[in-house]
């Protein structure tokens, strides 16, 4: 290689900065940061994500305490918003405004301005077609080139007449401008859904709630268990409204043999209300058919049993009564729960165990969930006392009970033993700690409360997409020729050609469609209304 | 809601049996056809060749050179379909035997897939199962109506051999006793999603089957510049790379469009069932990642040195992205889309 010989010319610091803005809209730059981009995606969908699940992520780095960190550290938790997933979104936008604003600038042109001129050869064109008409027909050469222009006009041409009078008299035509149309609406409207969503993630904000039956939510920041603000959020965008849960019903299929038991129907019935002092309104939530109220949609994304518990403590008071929620671990609802009970004296009281709302006894004496519907719900409980750090003040998952500072008074492995509960029943703690009750059973739904101001934009901007996609793929722009001139023995001899400018599989259809239009009006036989129709409009002379 | 008709389900699964076992003899049609048309259209080119030379040689006593020339020439370029993909007047027995059969198929083929629909009182795509068999009735049909207008016989063994492929993994890989939609699939976007993913699906699987052919019959041109010998005989059933290429594209194209709505109708089901339109969702970044790959191969066709070779390539990783996203996402990643029917 000769490389030393090589001297790069100095290009100068705007040279420099258009040298690189040139690569950058380079198309070949563009596909380039496509490919990246596909693969970037990737690993979002390998490791666990932060947004969507971020219990699972802390999980994960606890579990792998190697790679873990190291994964983190290249934000492969955050990979959708993560800084080079975000380099190469935004590298490959400024690449598409720097191919798109030329590319209008220069189709507006194109769109304002007439065909270009008649090639001098037209047999050259991909396409070429001729035919003569006989001596004896009415038809000239100039009167040809106007029968061609209106054809192609009404054909969706826009034409030019050039040369008339002159003894190769020809029409330029081109259509199909809407090809480039839709490929710049397209381009266009991908920074749209991009803007949407960044309108989204800025004023929107998105909480999740769970309600058990007979019990009501306000919609203040408070009230959520789970809150998830955008960062342009401000509480007082929150509307007053309420909703409670009066009843939820669900369906298990019961006909099938090898489904029996999955799930059918789940269906919540809300009385709502848009303001604190507006009427109330029942209506009907179901996976798939959100509720709309106050700027928010409320989905319902789950559900589960919560066992009414009342539970005693040492000194023979309430200490707590009411639903517990718990957590369903697979289709026969064998569910974890965790009761905390911090106001028992002497001692504080925790629980941890299961509930099965049809509970049968397993192989290994063990017993196991086998139905969905509480047939023979159970609860199967171990119970603690000690200081539940709830006075700390810094935030604890409900759902989890840490028994490690605690002291175990009911275990299997303990003498007392575990505690096991049918409906209605009771256990009295060890030691004289106080008792647990498990006085009825109710459900609740989790709901996702959602307000995004960007998704109807999205939505718009998605659909200009594809429809200009349509139009930049399936639109033929093509431009066609037609020229006439008077041969010797009085015949009018027309030619035409056809130029595709880019993909465009039908223009051999095209040339085979013109001719039939063009032996339709000079050949056919009763070709004289239609040429007292040209008379009529006028176009002879142009 | 309505009970299901297991027996009717029954009958649907023994009908894709059938439907499997009638493709796979339509499959070996098509290879016979393969392996053994080439081998005759070779033995009558050699044939008329001869008789042409013998011909040749008292008339052309002048010029003796000449049928030595043309034997050379036919050497190094390798015969090759029209362009125009129009059916010849050869007689290809195989073939036609496959075709025949693959209607057959075809046809029992519907009746597996109308009928587990009925016995299930709903649309017959709402697990893993139904994909594979609904995508294969699509695949072969898409073909089948193909077929009417163009010679496409020689895609047979790949296209057919992937709807064998589709069909046993059905039975085999997922097997699923109709039954009820669960909640969350009950929307008639299931409809209107499913659907339009399947049929971009069933194009892709035509494109990746050209451009497997398109990459094989450009080294087979390379071989033919280079004066080689001919591999890949049976390659001259098909047309040249760029006829493939061009047919993949276009194809591609309306592919891509209905890719791009699937995007988003399963957008605006997300938006209906979770409350966000999009969430990078394991299924949703695959759906992404074909979408972009795809995008990628369309704006190949439009750069210098991206055509040909490389655009192939990419409408081939388009493809294995399809299958990758359909098999190991749905069966071993665990996101919101999980609901394979596999337990």
């Amino acid at each position: 290689m000769q490389k030393d010989d090589v001297e790069l010319p100095a290009l100068g610091f705007a040279g420099t900065l258009r040298f690189i803005w040139s690569q950058l809209t380079s198309m070949r730059t563009a596909l380039f940061l496509l490919l990246l981009l596909a693969v970037a995606a990737v690993p979002g969908s390998l490791f666990p994500q932060r947004p969507a699940n971020p219990a699972v992520v802390t999980q994960y780095i606890k579990d792998n305490p190697t790679t873990g960190p190291w994964l983190d550290r290249f934000q492969l938790f955050d990979v959708y918003s993560s800084v080079w997933f975000s380099a190469i979104y935004l590298l490959l936008f400024i690449s598409l405004i720097g191919c798109v604003v030329p590319r209008a600038i220069q189709h507006w042109k194109a769109m304002r301005s007439q065909p270009p001129r008649t090639p001098r050869r037209l047999s050259r064109l991909p396409e070429y077609g001729a035919m003569a008409l006989p001596a004896g027909s009415q038809v000239t050469r100039d009167s040809a080139v106007a029968d061609a222009a209106r054809l192609l006009k009404r054909r969706g041409y826009r034409v030019d007449v050039r040369d008339g009078g002159t003894d190769r008299p020809s029409v330029g035509a081109e259509r199909g401008f809407f090809k480039e149309v839709g490929n710049l609406v397209f381009h266009v409207s991908l920074i749209g859904v991009l803007i949407s969503v960044a309108v989204g993630g800025l004023f929107g904000y998105r909480g999740q709630k769970i309600i058990v039956e007979g019990e009501s939510f306000v919609n203040t920041l408070v009230s959520y268990d789970n809150f998830t603000p955008g960062s342009n959020f401000h509480e007082d965008r929150l509307a007053p409204y309420s909703m409670q849960l009066d009843k939820f019903e669900v369906e298990f299929d019961r006909e099938s043999q090898t489904h029996y038991g999955q799930p059918l129907d789940f269906t919540a019935t809300m009385t709502t209300k848009d303001s604190p002092d507006a009427e109330p309104e029942q209506q009907i939530l179901k996976v798939n058919e959100p509720l709309s109220i106050g700027g928010t949609n409320v989905y319902l994304v789950g559900n589960g049993y919560a066992p009414v518990v009342t539970v005693r403590d040492g000194d023979g008071n309430v200490a707590y009564q009411g639903p517990v929620v718990s957590v369903p671990n697979d289709g026969a609802y064998t569910s974890t729960m965790v009761i905390k009970v911090p106001d028992a004296k002497p001692e504080q009281l925790g629980f941890v165990g299961f509930f099965l709302p049809t509970a049968v006894e397993g192989e290994d004496g063990v017993a196991v969930g086998s139905d969905p519907d509480p047939f023979n719900p159970r609860l199967y409980l171990n119970s603690y006392y000690g200081d539940l750090g709830l006075d700390e003040g810094d935030p604890k998952n409900v759902y989890v009970l840490d028994t490690s500072e605690l002291t175990v008074l009911n275990d299997r492995k303990e003498e007392a033993g575990g505690i096991e509960l049918g409906a209605y029943e009771s256990a009295e703690l060890p030691n004289g700690m106080g008792s647990i009750t498990f006085d009825g059973l109710k459900r609740y739904v989790a709901l996702d409360i959602d307000h995004d101001p960007g998704q109807g934009g999205a939505l718009v901007f998605s659909t200009l997409a594809l429809l200009g996609l349509g139009a930049s793929l399936f639109i033929g722009r093509r431009r066609v020729w037609v020229r006439t001139g008077t041969h010797e023995d009085g015949r009018t001899m027309v030619e035409w050609g056809l130029l595709a400018r880019g993909e465009d599989p039908r223009l051999e259809a095209e040339s085979a469609a013109l001719r039939k239009l063009f032996e339709k009006e000079w050949l056919a036989a009763d070709n004289r209304p239609a040429k007292n129709d040209r008379d009529a409009v006028g176009v002879n002379e142009s | 809601m309505p009970s299901i008709d297991e027996t009717l389900g029954q009958y649907s699964e023994l009908f894709i049996l059938l439907a499997a076992m009638a493709f796979t003899v339509a499959f070996i049609a098509f290879c016979w056809d393969l392996a053994t048309s080439s081998k005759t259209i070779r033995a009558v080119e050699n044939r008329l060749a001869e008789e042409r030379a013998a011909q040749k040689v008292p008339a052309a006593v002048g010029a003796g050179g000449a049928p030595a020339e043309a034997g050379s020439g036919q050497e190094v370029s390798f015969e090759m379909a029209d362009e125009s993909m129009d059916y010849g007047s050869e007689r290809r027995n195989a073939a036609r035997i496959g075709v025949a059969v693959s209607i057959l198929a075809t046809l029992i083929l519907a009746a597996g897939v109308v009928s587990r629909g009925i016995a299930a009182h709903r649309v017959p795509w709402g697990n893993m199962y139904e994909f594979c068999t609904t995508g294969a009735l699509v695949v072969a049909l898409v073909y089948l109506v193909a077929l009417v207008k163009k010679d496409l016989r020689f895609l047979g063994s790949f296209v057919i051999g992937l709807v064998v492929i589709m069909l046993c993994a059905a039975a085999i890989g997922f097997p699923t006793p109709v039954a009820h939609l669960v909640p969350a699939l009950q929307s008639y976007w299931l409809i209107i999603h499913v659907s339009v993913a399947v049929i971009a699906s069933a194009l892709f699987t035509l494109t990746f089957a050209m451009s497997v052919l398109q990459l094989m019959q450009s080294g087979r041109e390379a071989r033919a510049r280079a004066g080689q010998k001919d591999r890949l005989a049976f390659m001259r059933l098909a047309p040249s790379a760029l006829t493939l290429e061009n047919v993949a594209y276009r194809i591609n194209a309306v592919a891509f469009v209905l890719w791009t709505f699937t995007l988003m109708a399963g957008a605006i089901w997300a938006e209906k069932a979770w409350g966000r339109y999009w969430g990078w969702d394991t299924k949703e970044v695959w759906t992404f990642v074909i979408w972009v790959v795809y995008a990628g191969y369309l704006h190949a066709r439009a750069t210098r040195g991206w055509t040909g070779t490389r655009a192939a390539w990419l409408s081939i990783v388009g493809y294995l992205c399809v299958i990758f996203n359909f098999t190991i996402v749905n069966v071993f990643f665990s996101g919101l889309h999980s609901y394979s029917g596999i337990q």
